[in-house]
């Protein structure tokens, strides 16, 4: 039955660290964007400086885990410090130009054969021990559920598999926590406050571009842990950081809510589960001879869920948690 | 002859600001002093120059000449949060409430707490005495500008006078020295505005300095103590709020049929008897 393994397989989607990542990545931009109004258009470029600062330092720097992890966090960060501080003082398009080049930039320099012998250029970084580059098994060794094969319900996994998901998705939920903790306070007050006016903000004593580099950064570097979290269970590939991977973002973000808490994660399943679906109705509607079968027949899902975006906009523009009331303020 | 008359004791002295837009001179204002303590209303006709004088004195706009001291300390290159926290806190003609927060939201934001810093938001332990408090003086203040019943509704959703209230009592949230408002009674309902005109009366007797821009004149008889006249960018007169509004140049710049006449009149006059 080909419509059950499509649903089965949407189903598994859910817990899939791909799908996890996706949702870390949007709670960043959900930072700039949903909580702060900042219009970055290149988290893809944060994803990338993830992940190529983690594997690059333990592959070519052979740095122990923990550093990796801090150098993939510090550049996300001095990134959006060059990124920011030029744009933030502007209005905000001009953060979402720099933003949108500055990551295919990025994009362009580890995909180049240039410094072939350092990232891999087009190849990416390849994640495999027997060939003596790896930066994820040290997280095998911490697996408590062996390799073998793992049955929930009419699910299969294999144990490193499942590993990988309970690692990637409790990261999303201590993620998740904190930035709950943040956007309670007062300061999470003053990102909405410099969302709304950031000219009415400093007539009342707040620096307003340096409560934007803040929620820059932050995002930012939440936008380079998904990285870390994208490339643990595959290799790094650089042509997934390209533009469409911010679109996506965008898309996750306003379908699951902007500015709400647990929007992004909503956002990333549904967002998945969709593709997942979509795809397998392609492939199902092309078996059955509806759909005459061409090439990339599987982009078409794009295609879907682009379609899909813009009636979520015209329809339930607050996104699936979002506030309507909310919404109906929104400015021009 | 009209000349120069000083207050006593001012709170903010700005000398020679300049600023033009293409020739258009918006502002050239030789020297305005607004008194400490008391209630200076900015009075002139539309386009005197007035909301860019605020803009410039208060570091939204940058003038092209001129500095300014606000309580013996020169203000003209501090940015515009910094004269904010100095105590120099203005409201906007055109009102900007944050829409989409409530009204105690837009409130809070009026107060300095410590959990608006990064490294405090995290532990509620840390900021909820800060943010107690300043809950309880947004309520106090919400009250006397009638807006207490609106407290958790979107600010968006409020009338065009009640922004003007929202606007206000948020400024008084900073806890100025010196608070300055513009068109403050602009679409404000005349039971309100007595409300609010004795309100302004009190926040002056507890010692704080105001200095609004008004177009009403009775509002301007009823509560300025020192009152400043600007036209063409210039200050045409000043004084104490009496004999100033009885002058009657000043009458005629603001009801006269002639008053582009009359004005450049007083102004080559306090021009001839400066030199
Ligand atoms: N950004 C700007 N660009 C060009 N000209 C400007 C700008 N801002 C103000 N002006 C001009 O400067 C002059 C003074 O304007 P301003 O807004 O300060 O007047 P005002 O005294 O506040 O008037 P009103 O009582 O109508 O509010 C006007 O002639 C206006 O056209
Ligand atoms: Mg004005």
């Amino acid at each position: 039955m080909a419509l059950l393994d499509a649903l089965l397989a949407a189903g598994q989607q859910i817990l899939s660290p791909v799908t996890a990542a996706f949702a870390l990545a949007a709670i960043g931009l959900n930072i700039h964007f949903g909580y702060t109004g900042l219009i970055n258009f290149g988290q893809a470029g944060f994803v990338a400086v993830g992940a190529y600062g983690f594997a690059l330092s333990v592959v070519w720097l052979e740095l122990p885990i923990w550093l990796a992890i801090l150098i993939a966090f510090a550049a996300a960060a001095v990134f959006a410090i060059l990124l920011g501080i030029p744009t933030l003082r502007l209005r905000g398009d001009y953060l979402a130009i720099v933003t949108i080049a500055a990551a295919e930039i990025i994009r362009y320099t580890v995909n180049s054969s240039l410094f072939d012998d350092v990232t891999g250029g087009a190849q990416g970084i390849t994640n495999n021990e027997s060939q003596g580059s790896d930066y994820s098994s040290w997280l095998n060794q911490f697996n408590p559920l062996g390799e073998g094969r793992i049955e929930l319900g009419p699910w299969v996994f294999t144990g490193t598999a499942l590993w990988w998901s309970i690692v990637t998705w409790v990261i999303v939920g201590i993620v998740t926590l904190l930035v709950w903790l943040l956007m309670r306070s007062p300061w999470g007050l003053t990102l909405r406050g410099v969302r709304e006016d950031p000219d009415a903000m400093a007539s009342l004593g707040k620096f307003d571009s340096g409560i934007k580099l803040q929620a820059l950064i932050l995002g930012g570097v939440i936008g380079a842990m998904a990285g870390i979290l994208y490339v643990l269970p595959s290799a790094v590939s650089p042509i997934d950081y390209n533009s469409r991977m911010t679109f996506n973002l965008f898309t996750i973000v306003i379908l699951g809510g902007a500015a709400t808490i647990l929007g992004p994660i909503v956002g990333s399943i549904v967002f998945w589960t969709v593709l997942v679906l979509s795809e397998a109705m392609i492939t199902w509607l092309v078996d059955i001879g509806i759909l005459a079968n061409f090439a990339d027949a599987p982009q078409l899902r794009f295609a879907l869920v682009g379609l899909a975006l813009a009636l979520l906009i015209v329809f339930r523009p607050q996104g699936i948690l979002g506030n309507k009331k909310e919404m109906s303020f929104a400015r021009s | 002859m009209p000349a120069v008359k000083h207050a006593s004791d001012p709170i903010l002295v700005a000398e020679g600001v300049q600023r033009h837009f293409g020739g258009v001179a918006a502002v050239d204002v030789e020297l305005l002093e607004v008194p400490r303590g008391q209630i200076t209303a900015l009075i002139g006709p539309n386009g005197a120059g007035k909301t860019t004088l605020f803009n410039c004195l208060t570091g939204f706009d940058s003038a092209n000449a001129g500095k300014w001291s606000f309580d013996g300390e020169p203000m003209q290159n501090v940015d515009r949060h910094r004269v904010a926290r100095r105590g120099m806190v203005r409201t906007f003609q055109l009102t900007r409430v944050l829409g989409r927060l409530t009204v105690m939201e837009n409130m809070l934001l009026g107060a300095r707490q410590s959990g608006e810093k990064f490294s405090r938001s995290l532990f509620k332990p840390l900021w909820k005495a800060d943010y107690d408090e300043a809950t309880e003086r947004a309520w106090g203040l919400l009250k006397r500008f009638k807006l207490d019943t609106k407290a958790d509704d979107h600010a968006a959703s409020l009338s065009g006078g009640q922004r003007k209230l929202l606007e206000m009592a948020r400024a008084l949230m900073t806890q100025p020295k010196l608070l300055m408002l513009d068109e403050p009674m602009a679409g404000v309902n005349p039971a309100l505005v007595q409300s609010l005109l004795s309100h302004i009366t009190d926040l002056r007797d507890e010692g704080l300095s105001i200095l609004f821009v008004e177009h009403d004149m009775h509002v301007v008889k009823e509560i300025s103590d020192w009152v400043v006249v600007m036209a063409e960018g210039r200050v045409v007169a000043e004084g104490e709020s009496g004999p100033t509004l009885a002058n009657p140049a000043v009458i005629d710049a603001y009801l006269g049929a002639h008053h582009d006449v009359d004005l450049r009149a007083i102004i080559r006059e306090r021009e001839a008897g400066r030199a």
